[in-house]
């Protein structure tokens, strides 16, 4: 199947993003900011939107909306977390603007919108050119750099922000950029999975991990390697099965594999309370933080 | 229909209920107004917002899977909302509510693309039946039925009053969880009883709003009470309140407008709330220090 060029589009596009997708998604989970990814998610759509409103690049309003979005979340709470009812608001609104934008599209040049539209919120990651391609694993590069070289400081300061503020770590600048990482790979990633599935791949690759190993760093390598692994087979799938879309396949099996690993998990925690009150993987940061510092 | 402001307000009020649509809209609103804000109340209260915005996400593979079955779309909302809250009952049984827990949110996110991704499916199985995922997901109201309003009645009657039997104890598990479960009181029942009742209220509401934009009335106009009063039953009262004043204003102004009512109530739910909270904000009593954003009984539970 690699003779086609499309499928060498998506399989290098794909697994890039996958990777940033799984590596930030397990920081995602262990700091409890699904939410906020949730939300940055969505308001990429209301980019893309307004982009074409305004007959600019769509790239352009992805990247823009989200990374304001980041920032204004960053900006309201003390670790640059915002507060769940805020983020909901605001992005409840902005998706109500997005309405409007959309509205204003179908007036202006109807027909061609709810095909972008389609696209938009659920990715065809089997129509990006060569060139969107390239892009995209560029991005997601630059991301998966950030996330490995600021790990350890990103860990400490996830875990425990008075011990990481103790040893100098900038807890605050560590929070905005890595939501400001989270929304690079939201904008990115819209165009291969959409912007209202990307979530998937975020939160259940990490969540997985989690469940599997409260171990970090054999944790951020699982996750990445879940999300990577869920993409490739997505894509093979799709491509047998003709009317399965690629992102849904993907969605399948990574919400599959945390199916399993919570199943999992579960089984192996009761086996081991019988023996032991022992500590269960998800149960909570002193342990970990020990680990890290 | 050519419908325009004049200058004489009691004519374009009489105006707005001369179409039964516009009657029935306005009706449908008034009752998902007073479900949602009800509903919603508890949902700030428990910090569950991450948790009804899945749900509500569920209309689209709902409405989506309903039309490729050949059943009614309603049908679809409600059937889907409601595994849903089973889905998100089930993988998090152990955690508490709120995003205490990574793992919690990693499951209701996880349920929420699933949930959309099987609406693609469907959709792609299925092009021609839907107009497009936009109506289901950003809602319109020009096409509700008598039916319909009577359905969501029936709906709102039976949550609100299985709300009300829930009230109290409800109301203790979500302040002091741990005191109220020493007390004897079922937390963990309560916690799937409360996300069924939040599925009900969630597939009424979007409905009229649509799907991404239940949030305009499930949480903006309780989180604009609960900043206002800590009292349960004032703050009950004001989300009501808000609520209806937010969907009537939008459902009006829509009407005035060719622009979609989901960008009218998502605003206007908005302003209210950042209203409240401009004014909650310099209360004479409060120390400046304290916690900015939680309602004052609510302290530090965690």
């Amino acid at each position: 199947m690699f003779a086609h060029e499309f499928v060498r589009n998506a399989w290098l596009a794909g697994t890039f993003i996958a990777l940033a997708c799984g590596l930030i998604g397990w920081f995602v989970v262990v700091r409890a900011q699904v939410f906020a990814g949730d939300a940055l998610s969505h308001v990429a759509f209301v980019g893309a939107i307004a982009a074409a409103v305004v007959g600019v690049d769509e790239r352009v309003g992805l990247f823009a909306l989200t990374l304001v979005l980041a920032g204004a979340m960053g900006a309201l709470g003390r670790r640059a977390q915002a507060d769940d009812v805020t983020i909901g608001i605001s992005f409840a609104w902005i998706l109500g603007i997005g309405v409007l934008l959309l509205a204003i599209l179908a007036t202006s040049a109807a027909g061609a919108s709810g095909i972008t539209t389609a696209n938009t919120l659920f990715g065809s990651v089997y129509s990006l050119s060569a060139g969107a391609a390239v892009i995209a694993a560029v991005v997601a590069l630059a991301v998966i750099g950030f996330v490995l070289g600021a790990a350890r400081p990103l860990l400490l300061a996830t875990l425990d922000p008075e011990l990481a503020t103790l040893r100098g770590v900038p807890v605050r600048v560590l929070g905005l950029s890595f939501l400001a990482a989270l929304a690079v790979v939201s904008a990115e990633s819209t165009q291969a999975v959409g912007a209202l599935l990307l979530l998937g791949l975020i939160a259940a690759p990490g969540g997985a991990a989690r469940a599997l190993t409260a171990r970090p760093y054999r944790g951020l390598a699982l996750s990445g390697a879940i999300a990577v692994g869920s993409m490739w087979g997505g894509l093979a799938l799709s491509y047998a099965i003709g009317p399965l879309p690629a992102s849904t396949a993907i969605i399948g099996l990574a919400a599959g594999t945390y199916a399993a690993a919570g199943l999992w998990a579960h089984v192996s925690a009761g086996r081991s309370s019988a023996a032991a009150p022992a500590d269960t993987p998800r149960s909570g940061g002193q342990t970990q933080a020990g680990v890290v510092a | 229909m050519n419908p325009s402001l004049s200058p004489n307000p009691i004519d374009d009020l009489q105006q707005l209920f001369t179409y039964p649509f516009m009657v029935n809209a306005l009706e449908a609103g008034t009752i998902v107004a007073v479900l949602a804000g009800l509903v919603g109340w508890y949902v700030v209260l428990r910090r569950q917002t991450f948790a009804s915005h899945t749900l509500s996400v569920m209309a689209f593979p709902g409405a989506a899977g309903a039309a490729l079955a050949g059943l009614p779309t309603a049908l679809g909302y409600y059937v889907a909302c409601t595994a849903a809250a089973l889905a998100i009952g089930r993988g998090s049984r152990t955690g508490r509510p709120g995003r205490a827990q990574g793992g919690e949110s990693a499951v209701i996110g996880t349920v929420q693309t699933v949930g959309l991704a099987l609406g693609f499916l469907f959709l792609s199985l299925n092009q021609a039946v839907l107009g497009g995922p936009e109506t289901l997901l950003f809602g319109t109201f020009l096409g509700i039925t008598r039916g319909q309003v009577l359905t969501l009645a029936l709906v709102a009657v039976a949550a609100l009053g299985a709300l009300a039997g829930l009230a109290r104890p409800l109301l203790f598990a979500s302040v002091d969880r741990e005191v109220a479960r020493a007390s004897g009181v079922p937390v963990v029942l309560l916690d799937g009883l409360f996300l069924l009742i939040l599925g009900l209220a969630i597939a009424a509401t979007s409905q009229l709003t649509g799907a991404l934009l239940v949030f305009a009335l499930l949480v903006a106009p309780p989180a604009a009470a609960q900043r206002l009063t800590a009292r349960p039953l004032a703050g009950l009262v004001l989300t009501v309140v808000l609520a209806l004043v937010t969907v009537w204003l939008g459902l009006a102004i829509a009407y005035f407008s060719i622009y979609p009512v989901g960008f009218y109530v998502s605003t206007i739910a908005f302003v209210v709330y950042v209203l409240a909270r401009v004014i909650s904000s310099r209360p004479p009593h409060r120390p400046p220090h304290g916690p900015p954003h939680r309602p004052p009984h609510l302290g530090r539970h965690h």
